[in-house]
């Protein structure tokens, strides 16, 4: 059995599995529960200045008969008395020693909101601090949230009142309604955080109802930009955790991982492109607490299957294999392959190829099956067929190099080899 | 021991005639079968039907709530989409080639899924068709049944004014009087034919019989074309002494009956023997069981490899209780007192003749069930009389096309079982479709 135990800056925990700072880590109810169903730690919902929510207040995206592929909220932060949190953070922290309690942070603008608030959140025994950078609706219009992460210079500032009076260690939790996550988060490094997690919500509409004409959540007639999640967002939130995750500045420090985390699969995704910890959310909203079994189960066979003693062994593993454009070699060259005796000639491969990629599959007629084959010399690699085939295995891509040496973008412009040939 | 009818309570005939395919209950349960569809290019699926209902088409039109458009895609296909998907063998055709068998998967339930498109449709009488206005050219339809009505449709829509004759009091043909009431109701007949017709442009002429109240020469005069689309309805003969006692009926009268007359109204035996494997059969030997015979034997010659009917269909009789006997010849019924008391069979046995097919030979060893009623059910003889009598070209009484249903008579069209002799509902509506197709190109030549 691998060891999937993390120590984040110090803060352990059993397995790198942490619930993001969202309703499932409002109060100690839902905490012990996440707790004694095996959740490694919590990131408790942002405590900090006091809010009003609204009813309805969740959304979500559903795709061919699968419901929440894509979640959004326009929740605040926790609406509860802060005494009230402070009070529960300090029992869960008593009963669950061996668990990561992290609180999230979201004081008013000013130096003073944030000591106070540290100094009262630090008493309580929590391991760690998140500064919510991210709240992307509600709060931003009062100059918190992602107000504060889309400006570089307002968050090393807070950044710098923070590390002021936290003696814990301090995470920043980065925005993604930004062009890039890497200002925010070099300023962030640079003012002293600790460690960045990203990403957060990101700002959206999930659909407009089409007999109400209002868009979804629907506030008595009206809704407003809420925040998305769930698994559509994970591939944007790979891609952001990659820049961090390779910047000089931002790759120093921890990072933990959050966005669409619904799987172990997910989880292992995040950690090989650099994250320590990961953060789920809207999988733990969706199923509830059990989900973790699987998390810890799956990602520890899979460990074991890889030879990976501890998650040290494998965080940050596929990092360098993302590179620029102009760094891949031309001369890779593959070309798909159809099984036909796995066929069960439903014609996709052929459909997408003709209509939508370099017409290189052949159709011979047959009734009521067609025959499909590949048109080699046609072919360019691209994947399409075998990513629309729905048998496993069925279509391989196989390798042709063009030429044995290794060519790049660069090399192939300054020897001037033809453009344009195909 | 005797035959007779009323033998069940009025909840029990309810029970025992109920639909035996349900529909989907909810829309969630139809989008969980509809978004398991690949949607296939070139779909098998349509390629086996033959109307060639884009599937793959309708079926992604349920799963985006847009179910005019899926209902207009089956209808344009086949305006008897209705009962064909209630009625047709789908696993010879549509469901049978359904990708998912080649991965060893339950098939997409096509035609509950297209069910589930249609019926709203016709119930809430969608108007999804319009019909062009009238070029004043006129066609008279002999027969009300699938192809009748679907030839007739496809005309109205044209600026046909159709006039259909049809010798019963209802329309629909072999659906209404000639299949199972277990899988279509009466009403349901009733509401499709009133769907079809809602186009406008076509009057049916009820308990109107080509040959007794009117000829085809009046209609030659009368109207542009003539589409003949009268079906077969003769049960074929056994040939086997004792086939005239009483208590020996055929299954299309049999079936005839049930369907026009109500269940309580049909007698039927303690012990019946129906003689055949086909869907007819079937629907017979069911239907016997259904209205309270006490036992039901269906005789076949040969074996479930050569049966006529699907396995569907089979697993339906064993269900309902009936008995099988395979490889036994029907040699004679034997009575008392004008009444069939006993049927007779002699034992097949296969012998290997060289072939892939092993071949039938009937042996001396005789078998007896003791019976009171026997229904023939050995297949159906198209209307000789009828076909010789109007010098149409013709196969044995089969009427005889060119392509698209262009018979011997110049401006006499044909098609369905009259020219085929019997297949499915779905062929017949083909037949039709193309049959109106050849009627529109000989009305525009002859305006030329």
């Amino acid at each position: 059995m691998a060891d999937i135990s993390a120590n984040f800056l110090g803060i352990k925990s059993p397995n790198p599995f942490w619930l993001a700072s969202a309703p499932p880590t409002d109060k100690k109810v839902n905490v012990l529960r996440a707790f004694e169903a095996g959740w490694g730690g919590v990131v408790w919902k942002t405590l900090g200045s006091q809010v009003k929510n609204v009813s309805s207040r969740y959304s979500s995206v559903n795709y061919n008969g699968s419901r929440v592929m894509g979640f959004n909220n326009i929740e605040l932060i926790s609406d509860r008395p802060l005494d009230l949190n402070l009070k529960e953070i300090a029992e869960c922290v008593r009963l669950f020693p061996d668990r990561a309690m992290v609180v999230s942070l979201m004081a008013d603008n000013n130096r003073e909101s944030w000591h106070e608030l540290i100094k009262k959140v630090e008493d309580t025994g929590a391991h760690g601090l998140e500064l919510n950078f991210g709240c992307p609706h509600g709060m931003t219009e009062r100059g918190m949230g992602a107000a504060v992460g889309q400006d570089p210079e307002i968050a090393a500032r807070v950044v710098e009142w923070v590390m002021e009076a936290a003696t814990t260690p301090v995470i920043t939790k980065l925005t993604p309604n930004v062009h890039s996550v890497v200002p925010t988060g070099r300023a962030a490094v640079n003012a002293g955080t600790h460690a960045l997690s990203l990403i957060n919500t990101i700002q959206s509409v999930t659909g407009v109802d089409l007999d109400t004409f209002v868009p979804n959540p629907n506030v008595g007639g009206q809704s407003t930009f809420g925040g998305y999640c769930g698994p559509a967002v994970k591939p944007i939130a790979l891609k952001m955790l990659t820049t961090i995750s390779q910047d000089p500045v931002t790759a120093k420090v921890p990072i933990s991982g959050i966005g669409g985390i619904s799987t172990w699969k997910d989880a292992a995704e995040f950690m090989l492109l650099g994250a320590t910890t990961v953060q789920v959310c809207t999988a733990a909203m969706r199923y509830g607490f059990r989900i973790i079994d699987d998390l810890c189960d799956g990602l520890n066979n899979w460990m074991d299957e890889k030879g990976f003693k501890t998650i040290d062994d494998f965080i940050g593993r596929s990092v360098p294999t993302l590179t620029n454009w102009e760094e891949l070699d031309i001369n890779y060259h593959i070309i798909a392959e159809i099984n036909q005796e796995k066929c069960i000639h439903c014609g996709l491969c052929y459909i997408s190829c003709e209509d939508g990629s370099h017409q290189a599959i052949n159709l011979s007629y047959g009734k009521p099956y067609n025959t499909y084959t590949v048109k080699d010399e046609e072919c360019v690699g691209c994947n399409l067929c075998k990513i629309v085939c729905p048998v496993d295995n069925c279509i391989t891509m196989v390798e042709h190099r063009k030429g044995d040496e290794y060519l790049n973008w660069k090399e192939f412009q300054r020897r001037g080899l033809p453009l344009n040939d195909h | 021991m005797a035959v007779h009818n009323n033998r069940l309570t009025a909840e029990e005939y309810e029970q025992h005639f109920s639909d035996i395919h349900p529909p989907f209950e909810t829309r969630d349960a139809a989008l969980v079968e509809a978004n398991r569809c690949l949607f296939c290019y070139d779909a098998p699926c349509t390629k086996s039907c033959p109307t060639g209902i884009d599937v793959p088409k309708f079926i992604k039109q349920i799963t985006t709530d847009n179910l005019k458009g899926s209902a207009y895609t089956i209808f344009s296909s086949n305006i008897m989409g209705g009962g064909c998907a209630k009625v047709c063998p789908v696993e010879k055709l549509c469901e049978g080639a359904c990708v998912y068998n080649l991965m060893e998967e339950e098939a997409i339930p096509i035609a509950r899924l297209q069910r589930y498109a249609t019926e709203r449709a016709i119930q809430e009488k969608w108007p999804l068709f319009e019909r062009k206005p009238s070029i004043g050219k006129k066609v008279a339809v002999i027969g009300a049944g699938p192809g009748g009505l679907s030839c007739a449709h496809a005309l109205s829509g044209e600026g046909i004014d159709v006039t259909i004759y049809e010798k019963e009091s209802k329309g629909g043909g072999l659906m209404t009087y000639g299949i199972a009431a277990y899988k279509v109701t009466p009403q349901f007949c009733q509401d499709e034919v009133d769907y079809i017709t809602s186009i406008g442009g076509i009057d049916i002429q009820y308990n109107k019989e080509l040959g007794r109240d009117i000829t085809l020469a009046d209609l030659q005069q009368q109207y542009d074309a003539v589409y003949l689309a009268f079906g077969v309805g003769l049960a074929r003969q056994l040939y086997i002494p004792g086939e005239q006692l009483d208590g020996v009926v055929d299954a299309i009268s049999f079936i005839y009956e049930i369907r026009n007359s109500g269940f309580p109204a049909v007698p039927v035996g303690d012990q019946v023997a129906v003689i055949g494997m086909g869907m007819t059969a079937i629907d017979a030997a069911t239907q016997a069981k259904r209205l309270g015979a006490k036992e039901v034997t269906l005789v076949y010659r040969r074996t479930q490899q050569e049966m006529p009917c699907t396995e569907a269909e089979l697993n339906i009789a064993l269900l309902d209780g009936c008995k099988i006997v395979w490889l036994a010849a029907p040699t004679e019924i034997l009575g008392e007192d004008g009444k069939v008391t006993q049927l007779v069979c002699n034992l097949v046995k296969l012998e290997d003749a060289g072939g892939a097919r092993r071949q039938p030979v009937i042996t001396d060893e005789q078998i007896i069930l003791p019976v009171d009623m026997i229904i023939k059910a050995a297949g159906q003889m198209p209307f000789e009389q009828l076909v010789y009598s109007h010098q149409l070209s013709n196969d044995h009484g089969k009427i005889s096309t060119t392509c698209n249903g262009v018979t011997s008579i110049a401006g006499v069209f044909a098609g369905g079982d009259c020219v085929n002799g019997g297949k499915e509902v779905v062929d017949a509506v083909q037949a039709g479709k193309e049959g109106a197709k050849a009627i529109l190109e000989y009305l525009q030549n002859e305006r030329c």
